[in-house]
C-alpha cells in the first residue's frame, strides 16, 4: 500500500484512520473518549496508542472499534471496559465493541506528541523509522545514547528493559513492531 | 466418507493452530513465579501470553466458523485429549530452562517462518492473525536463538544441559513438516500453509545456529507423531487438567 503523496511518513492506514476522526459524523464522541488512557500508560490516550480505529452511531448503540496491540495484552480487556464505562458515564448506555486484527497495529501509528508523553513519563518510546532494524535508543531521563539492554521484555510485552550507562537509571523502552 | 466443506476444514486446521499456541502458551506459564531471575520471570511469562493471546485469535474465529454458539473457551475448556490437535512438541512437559528454551527456540524458528507464510494465505481472518503474531515471533525468536547461544556456548553444565534437551527434542521435529488430507487440500487452495516447504529453510536456519552454539546436531533414528490426529503423550492429560480444572468443577463459570 503507498501512503499518500503529501504525508510521505503515515502509514497509509493511520493516514486513513486519522481521517476517520476528522471527517467523523459524531466528533463528540472521539473527543469524549481522548478522557480514555492506556491502562498501563496512563498519560496516553487509545487514540494516541493508535488501538482506536473508528467510531459509528447505529440506532441507539454506539460501536467503537479498537485493534489490539499485542495478542495476549491483559490491558485490552481493561481498555474495552474503560470505553464502555466512560460512554456510559456520558448517557450512552449501549455500546458494542468490536475488535480488528487488520492492518495489525503498529508502532508507527503513535503521533510525536504522543512519543513526547512517554519519554517525560520515563518510557523511551520507538522511533518512526523501519520497525525491523535497530534504531539509535536514547535514555528517556538523561538523554544519553549510552545504553544497554537488559531483557527483552519489561514490565509488559509491548516494552524491553535497559539500562542507561551514563545515569545509570533503569527504563522501560517501547519496542518498535 | 464425504468430502468436508471447505469452511468445516478451515475450522479444524484454526483449531489445530489454537492448540499449537494455547498448549505452549500454558507450559511456559508454568514458569510464573518459577524462573532463574526476575527479568526471565518476566520475559516467559510475556512470550505464554502472546501464545495465549493468539490462541484465542485461533479460536475465536473457528467458534465464528462453526456458528453453533460454542465460544473460544469451549474449545480450551471443553475438549478432552483426544479431540486437541496439537503437534506434540508443544505439549513435553517444560524441564528445565535449557529445556523450555531449546524447545522455544526450535518452535520460534518455525512460527516465523509459518506466520510469514500465513500472511498471504486467501483465507483474510487467517492472514490477518498472521500479520499479528508475525511481529511477535520475530522477537521471540531474537530471545530464544539468544538463549540457545549463551547455554550451548557457555559453561560446560549450561552446554551439557542445552544438548542434552536439544537430543530430546529432535525426534519430535517431523511432525512439524508433515502434512494430512487435510492440511493439503487447504494448502492447494492457498488457505493453509504448506509446511513440507518450510523444512530445508528451517533446517538450514537451526543447523547455523546449534553450530554457533558449539551444538552437536543430534543423529536421530526415531521420530514421533500423532498430535493431530489427538494421539498424544502421557503429559497432555495432566496439563489439561490443571489447565481445565476451574470449568470442570464450576461449569461455565465467568470472572
Amino acid at each position: 500500500m503507498k501512503a499518500p503523496n503529501h504525508i510521505p511518513l503515515l502509514p497509509a492506514e493511520e493516514y486513513e484512520r486519522r481521517q476517520r476522526r476528522e471527517t467523523s459524523s459524531v466528533p463528540a464522541l472521539w473527543d469524549l473518549l481522548d478522557e480514555v488512557k492506556d491502562p498501563e500508560i496512563p498519560v496516553i490516550s487509545l487514540w494516541e496508542l493508535g488501538v482506536l480505529q473508528d467510531i459509528a452511531v447505529e440506532g441507539d448503540t454506539v460501536v467503537v472499534t479498537i485493534t489490539p496491540t499485542y495478542s495476549g495484552c491483559p490491558a485490552m480487556t481493561v481498555m474495552a471496559e474503560d470505553v464502555v464505562t466512560a460512554l456510559a458515564a456520558a448517557g450512552y448506555h449501549s455500546t458494542e465493541i468490536v475488535t480488528r486484527l487488520a492492518p495489525a497495529w503498529s508502532s508507527l501509528w503513535m503521533s510525536p506528541e504522543a512519543k513526547e508523553k512517554l519519554r517525560h513519563y520515563g518510557i523511551a518510546p520507538p522511533g518512526c523509522g523501519s520497525t525491523s532494524a535497530p534504531e539509535p535508543i536514547a535514555c528517556p531521563h538523561c538523554g544519553s545514547d549510552d545504553v544497554r539492554k537488559i531483557s527483552e521484555f519489561g514490565s509488559t510485552a509491548c516494552k524491553s528493559l535497559y539500562q542507561c550507562g551514563d545515569c545509570r537509571e533503569p527504563f522501560d523502552y517501547f519496542k518498535p513492531i | 466418507m464425504s468430502a468436508m466443506t471447505t469452511q468445516e476444514a478451515t475450522r479444524q486446521y484454526a483449531i489445530r493452530l489454537g492448540d499449537d499456541a494455547l498448549i505452549l502458551g500454558h507450559r511456559l506459564s508454568e514458569w510464573c513465579s518459577n524462573a532463574p531471575f526476575l527479568e526471565e520471570d518476566l520475559a516467559l511469562t510475556n512470550v505464554a501470553l502472546d501464545f495465549i493471546g493468539r490462541a484465542r485469535m485461533f479460536y475465536s474465529y473457528a467458534a465464528e466458523l462453526s456458528g453453533d454458539g460454542r465460544s473460544e473457551d469451549s474449545f480450551a475448556y471443553q475438549r478432552d485429549c483426544r479431540e486437541f490437535t496439537n503437534l506434540l512438541m508443544h505439549e513435553l512437559p517444560r524441564g528445565d530452562f535449557a529445556f523450555t528454551m531449546a524447545r522455544q527456540y526450535l518452535i520460534d524458528e518455525y512460527s516465523l517462518a509459518f506466520m510469514e507464510q500465513m500472511l498471504s494465505s486467501t483465507d483474510p481472518t487467517l492472514a490477518a492473525i498472521a500479520a499479528k503474531a508475525v511481529k511477535e515471533s520475530r522477537y521471540h525468536l531474537r530471545r530464544s536463538r539468544d538463549w540457545v547461544l549463551r547455554l550451548g556456548d557457555g559453561t560446560e553444565e549450561s552446554h551439557q544441559r542445552m544438548q542434552t534437551a536439544i537430543n530430546e527434542l529432535w525426534g519430535y521435529n517431523a511432525e512439524l513438516f508433515e502434512m494430512d488430507t487435510l492440511e493439503a487440500d487447504l494448502a492447494g487452495q492457498g488457505i493453509a500453509v504448506d509446511t513440507t516447504a518450510l523444512r530445508q529453510p528451517w533446517s538450514a536456519a537451526v543447523q547455523a545456529t546449534l553450530a554457533e552454539a558449539t551444538l552437536a546436531v543430534p543423529e536421530t533414528d526415531w521420530s514421533v507423531r500423532g498430535g493431530r490426529q489427538g494421539l498424544h503423550t502421557e503429559s497432555l492429560g495432566h496439563l489439561l487438567s490443571e489447565l481445565q480444572f476451574i470449568q470442570r468443577a464450576y461449569p461455565g463459570l465467568e470472572w
